[in-house]
């Protein structure tokens, strides 16, 4: 493509001021605004991983609430890789990243708690393998 | 090319620029639209921002497949058949060094795409390989963890838990594996064609590929390993 119409990177520089953005994609920044944001979530990652493990590995918290607390803190880490490696923000020019968020944790939702809910009230009403057995004869 | 997605004026641009996210509350002038925002009567938003999009569109609905493999395992807990029990196969150590090998390389695919944005080619190259180191050491470490457990005679076919363990977690690893793949092509690419408008976008889709995995990855520490481990 000798022909500079045609040339498709001619406008790369330009055309990299939007107002609306793609998720994990702003307007062209300085190299040090991405590296900045990589290196606060990276930070905030390994603070909320380490804190995770040591959770199981020490007995820092009373026993039956630690399950509580990982959850809690993996949900912190998603929010941190959401916010500073995905660059989902509330600005005007995200909505619809977010709102596409928003229905996708709603269907994660409804299937891992409609799932354990169904499932676990199915296996409280199950009658004991044995019982079963016994009424097969 | 009718394509070009030139703004109207420079003014309008500089307008952007200033206040992109509009904190300020005013218009970008109406009578001057900036073309390929996808706003008011411009026409369709730019290329770039709708490959990122759909793509996050894509990425959303895998997540929504790994939520099912996790309610799957989620059920089968303690559907050990006598078998083997989560905190039984759980090696703390391997997972934390898969843990860190996984959430580095997505630190260094974000530097990559941060030497993208400047279109330094060679620190571009330099933190996509590293990326790619990692993901490869992530992938080894779990390959050598389910060889591990097959040698204990611990494998799927064992109970309803196993089945969904190697599942979620093999899922996973699929994943993890065929980003490497798209990398290494990615890679050559950015090598043989520079960084065309169209090999930005393809970078952009394999860094919220590679990000999402590093999402899912921290529901599967935590709530396969760390909590499984606790009982």
């Amino acid at each position: 493509m000798s022909n500079l119409e045609s040339d498709p990177a001619r406008f790369t520089a330009t055309l990299d001021d939007r107002e609306d953005h793609a998720p994990g994609d702003e307007p062209q920044e300085a190299a040090g605004h991405w590296v900045l944001n990589a290196n606060i979530g990276l930070g905030f990652s390994v603070v909320l991983t380490v804190a995770a493990f040591a959770l199981v590995i020490w007995p820092i918290v009373y026993g039956p609430a630690v399950a509580v607390a990982l959850v809690v803190l993996a949900i912190a880490q998603m929010g941190v890789h959401l916010v500073f490696f995905l660059h989902i923000t509330t600005g005007p020019d995200n909505t619809n990243n977010v709102l596409a968020l928003a229905f996708g944790i709603l269907v994660v939702f409804l299937m891992v708690v409609g799932s354990i809910w169904i499932m676990d009230h199915l296996s409280h009403n199950m009658m004991p393998m044995d019982q079963t057995m016994q009424m097969q004869r | 090319m009718t394509d070009t997605g030139l703004p109207a004026s420079v003014a309008a641009l500089r307008r952007v620029r200033e206040d992109p996210h509009r904190l300020g509350h005013r218009p970008h002038d109406g009578r001057e639209p900036v073309r390929g925002i996808g706003m008011g009567t411009t026409g369709p938003a730019h290329k770039r921002i709708i490959v990122g999009y759909g793509f996050w569109i894509f990425l959303l609905s895998d997540i929504v497949m790994f939520s099912c493999f996790f309610a799957a395992f989620a059920v089968q807990r303690d559907a050990t058949a006598g078998g083997p029990k989560m905190a039984d196969i759980v090696d703390l150590q391997r997972v934390a060094i898969e843990t860190a090998a996984l959430l580095l390389s997505s630190y260094t695919c974000m530097l990559s795409f941060a030497a993208t944005n400047v279109r330094n080619l060679l620190l571009t190259q330099v933190f996509l390989f590293l990326t790619g180191l990692l993901g490869l050491v992530f992938v080894l470490l779990e390959a050598w963890e389910f060889i591990d457990l097959a040698n204990r005679g611990i494998t799927p076919q064992r109970s309803g838990m196993l089945t969904a363990f190697f599942g979620l977690v093999g899922l996973h690893g699929v994943h993890v594996t065929a980003g490497g793949l798209w990398l290494a092509t990615m890679m050559a690419q950015v090598q043989v064609k520079g960084f065309r408008r169209h090999i930005v976008h393809r970078l952009i889709c394999f860094n919220l590929f590679w990000h999402a995995l590093d999402i899912v990855w921290i529901g599967i520490f935590t709530v396969v390993y760390l909590i499984g481990s606790l009982s």
